[in-house]
């Protein structure tokens, strides 16, 4: 009886397993994109303000900063801007609420899909450690990028793109510009 | 109906907060839905082999910009109310190729990664570590940008406000360019999907 019940479990972990190696396909990019321009609308209706993601970062960074050496915090320029007058927490704040919500807007996406799994995106030619130092790095220059633009292509290019705002489309243009133009030298990492 | 309703008081700021939860939800899922937890698939745009962050970026613009300007034109929405981040046209020029050059380099932007972190990525939580690392350099060093930083300064202006043209002939135009766009993006896959099947035989 109970070698029964184990080969019945068993079943059903290599079919669960069967259906965890077979990830759902991704939705159709139209349909995709027509859902997030709605959130956006959304988000311009109801609180008169687009989406973002590196200012959330700056929140946190500011946060963090200030609980080790609040003098040094309270004398940037930069961090002051996200501190405030200091009587609420830099931590409650908008954006870092909605990139919490993103966290999990993902989470749920990628377990509902079964795409969730501890793994590293990288091309066929290049080694884990090597990927994991260039994902550093490019997420360096893209933290850095992000405040001399005042936004990242949340922010900015999607947010500013659908206001037709001046300095969001030149941003755009340029993150294109830029990714196409050093693409050939990043090529052993993807292809 | 007084649009948006965060400026019209409907709700105070703390339920705004929860706002900003489900907002962000539905942003987290329709990046990761399209398939942006994956670097190899964003990356993939800058080698024309699959252009799913053009048509889907350009999806979301146009279903957004149409929106706001027919709430707009029906009195619905106060669009002089929307927060618009001002324009300083260098540091946002400059800022925007570092941003493209991070792009090929990290596979993602700030909020793919957290997409791609919020399924497992490694990859995704080490290039989130590095945007930490950016902007904790860029406030460090704060004093010596400030001057860039403020440079070329055109305040809040629209593309409409600055041409002069007409709001609604301006969004049939970047219509117009995201269709041309979407189709050029289809050939562009097709073109190189045949090439690569051509070089692997």
């Amino acid at each position: 009886m109970s070698t029964i019940v184990e080969t019945a479990a068993a079943e059903t972990l290599v079919s669960e397993a069967r259906t965890e190696v077979k990830p759902k396909p991704y939705m159709n990019p139209y349909l995709a994109g027509f859902g997030l321009g709605l959130v956006l609308l959304s988000a311009f209706v109801i609180m008169g303000r687009g989406l973002g993601a590196s200012g959330a970062f700056s929140s946190m960074i500011t946060s963090a900063l200030h609980s080790v050496a609040p003098a040094h915090v309270e004398g940037n320029e930069f961090y002051s801007e996200y501190l405030g007058d200091g009587t609420v927490s830099p931590l409650k704040d908008w954006l870092v609420f909605e990139v919490i919500g993103l966290f999990l807007g993902g989470l749920l996406s990628g377990l509902i899909s079964g795409r969730s799994k501890f793994t590293i995106e990288k091309g066929p030619n290049i080694t884990a450690g090597k990927r994991l130092m260039f994902a550093f790095l490019g997420g360096g220059l893209m933290g850095f990028g992000a405040k001399l633009a005042r936004g990242c292509t949340s922010g900015q290019a999607l947010t500013g793109g659908a206001m037709l705002n001046v300095g969001s489309w030149a941003f755009m243009m340029c993150v294109f510009a830029g990714a196409y133009a050093f693409a050939y030298v990043m090529r052993r990492q993807w292809r | 109906m007084n649009a948006p309703f965060f400026k019209f008081e409907y709700f105070t700021p703390d339920f705004s907060l929860v706002i900003a939860i489900l907002i962000g939800i539905g942003f987290g899922f329709f990046l990761e839905q399209a398939g942006f937890g994956s670097a190899r698939k964003l990356a993939a745009q800058f080698y024309f082999r699959d252009m799913t962050v053009f048509k889907v970026m350009f999806t979301a613009i146009v279903t957004a910009m149409v929106g706001v300007f027919y709430l707009g034109w029906l009195g619905w929405l106060d669009i002089s109310l929307i927060y618009l981040t001002p324009t300083y046209i260098t540091p946002q020029v400059v800022g925007g190729l570092i941003l493209g050059l991070g792009f090929v380099v990290g596979g993602y932007c700030p909020g793919t990664g957290m997409a791609s972190l919020s399924t497992g990525r490694v990859d995704g939580m080490i290039y989130i570590l590095g945007v930490f690392a950016g902007i904790f350099v860029f406030g460090e060093s704060f004093s010596i940008w400030k001057d860039f930083y403020v440079s070329g300064k055109m305040g809040q202006i629209t593309l409409y406000e600055l041409t002069g043209i007409p709001y609604g002939v301006i969004m049939f135009l970047v219509i117009l360019m995201a269709i041309g766009g979407f189709i050029g993006a289809e050939k562009v896959e097709k073109y190189f999907a045949k090439k690569d099947a051509e070089a692997s035989k």
